[in-house]
């Protein structure tokens, strides 16, 4: 694992027990020693801290920010307060998603962060230079500067709170700037809590700091049922340059009235032809839908796949995000799951499997 | 711990072990496998009466992570399952070596046994990994 980038808590990992593992050009954490399941329990029991710091961070300043990134954008940002952050995609010419993303607005109209996923960093860099080139404003990759950590759960406000006063009246996806950090309540958990930007070289205190107030490390894997419970989209499961933005719940971020920007057209069309949909998938019999599988009808009838999977560690059950065919399930809602080579009676529920904002 | 390798058993390259008494052999996997696959949550085995053939799958352990196929060491008929790992498949983290044992085979001919890893020769392929 030699050419993998390594965030600066990677000492930290490896000397608390963290199995590492390749992921999108890093190195990071797995899971620590508790395993996958304690850390995910512990993060809906208590507060976990995640170090997310392979995230992008992309900055679009000058007098012309709003109007680039708003471009890019079928959100409508325009309305965006300084503090508050709202949760989108870059849409490109077709209407796929290129990557998912949050902008923080820091300074209305002129200066903006976008967070955005370590596997599209470079890819969405390159769309955003690309496109706004005809405009008034500096579009900059700083994620070298910054490490991200999360922390979440129901004590991690209070936990926050302890350190940064002012955290806990924020409301969901509003932020507040520190000296040094930005502190952010959004997630990727289902839970209450923070992500917070940090300047790589402060990271290792501020992720001791709140250990030392009884946060716990969760690593990756956990990371991923945490979002899956949530039905929070990962992009590469849920989405992807060629998949309808209206068929991967996407649509409450696509604005009714904004026009003009890239992808507007494509989007118009892709609203008509959503014929498919996310769903909820619980197997009614021990299995674990996994990515891929299909998904057939009581009579047989192929009418989707899982987009992600796994064991439900709160319901200890299969269950999968799915995208399926609308009409299908719209009665019945008992269908099955191939695994491997046998049919798995399975049930098609509403999203998320666990909510706890 | 997970690295221990008894020297009473055979092995297999997927990190199977067998235990051969007479021509019964008991099957699980090794401290390794269960180490590297993480918690098992899953776990399908072939039952009493079927056959299994060298080197072919006689079930499948799921981790949250991923499924793996689980190899016979040998070629013969499955006249025992281990039936607690369908109800608790953590047993087979919780003690691979013993309670977690797959399945018992009586096996047709002692001859395969001798393309089977010897501990050595397990300890060699785990410490490359």
């Amino acid at each position: 694992m030699t050419d993998l980038k390594k965030t600066p808590l990677h000492e930290w990992h490896k000397n608390n027990g963290a199995k590492m593992t390749s992921f999108a050009g890093w190195e990071m954490p797995i899971q620590y020693v508790e395993g996958i399941k304690q850390e995910h329990l512990f993060t809906r029991d208590k507060a976990s801290l995640f170090d997310v710091s392979h995230m992008g961070e992309l900055f679009f300043r000058g007098p012309e920010a709003l109007k680039a990134l708003s471009y890019l954008l079928p959100t409508d940002i325009d309305n965006l307060k300084k503090g508050h952050a709202q949760y989108s995609f870059f849409c490109n010419s077709r209407g796929g998603v290129v990557d998912d993303l949050i902008v923080y607005c820091i300074e209305e109209t002129t200066q903006y962060l976008v967070c955005v996923n370590a596997s599209n960093l470079q890819k969405a860099y390159k769309h955003v230079l690309e496109n706004t080139s005809s405009f008034d404003a500096q579009v900059t990759d700083e994620s070298e500067s910054w490490a991200q950590i999360a922390l979440q759960g129901p004590k991690a406000l209070d936990i926050c709170e302890e350190l940064y006063t002012g955290v806990k009246s924020l409301k969901p996806f509003q932020f507040m700037k520190t000296e040094d950090l930005i502190i952010a309540q959004t997630g990727y958990t289902g839970e209450p809590g923070v992500e917070i930007f940090v300047p790589v070289e402060k990271a290792l205190n501020l992720w001791t700091s709140f250990i030392e107030k009884g946060a716990k490390p969760c690593g990756l894997a956990a990371r991923d049922s945490l979002r899956l419970e949530a039905a929070l989209n990962l992009y590469g499961n849920e989405l992807s340059e060629d998949s309808n933005p209206f068929e991967r719940r996407m649509g409450f971020t696509i604005s009714k009235t904004k026009k003009g920007y890239l992808g507007y057209e494509a989007l118009l069309e892709l609203k008509d032809k959503a014929t498919h949909a996310l769903k909820g998938l619980k197997s009614l019999e021990r299995a674990i839908p996994r990515k891929g599988y299909e998904i057939f009808s009581l009579e047989g009838k192929l009418i989707g796949h899982v987009t992600s999977g796994t064991l439900s560690p709160v319901l200890d059950q299969g269950i999968a995000m799915v995208w399926i065919d609308k009409k299908s399930v719209e009665r019945e809602k008992k269908v099955q799951v191939k695994v491997r080579d046998k049919f798995v009676q399975s049930e098609i529920v509403s999203l998320p499997f666990v909510k706890n904002i | 711990m997970s690295n221990k390798v008894p020297d009473d058993l055979y092995y297999t390259k997927e990190h199977e072990w067998a235990y051969v008494d007479e021509n019964i052999v008991t099957v699980g996997v090794t401290g390794y496998a269960q180490d590297t696959l993480g918690e098992i949550v899953y776990a399908e085995l072939k039952d009493e009466g079927l056959k299994v053939t060298q080197n072919e799958t006689f079930g499948v352990i799921e981790s949250v992570k991923s499924v793996s196929d689980l190899f016979s060491p040998v070629t013969g008929t499955v006249i025992e399952m281990n039936s607690a790992i369908i109800d608790n498949p953590g047993i087979i983290n919780d003690d691979p070596w013993n309670d977690g044992w797959l399945i018992r085979i009586e096996m047709d001919s002692e001859k395969e046994l001798a393309s089977l890893l010897k501990p050595s020769d397990y300890k060699k392929l785990i410490a490359k990994s």
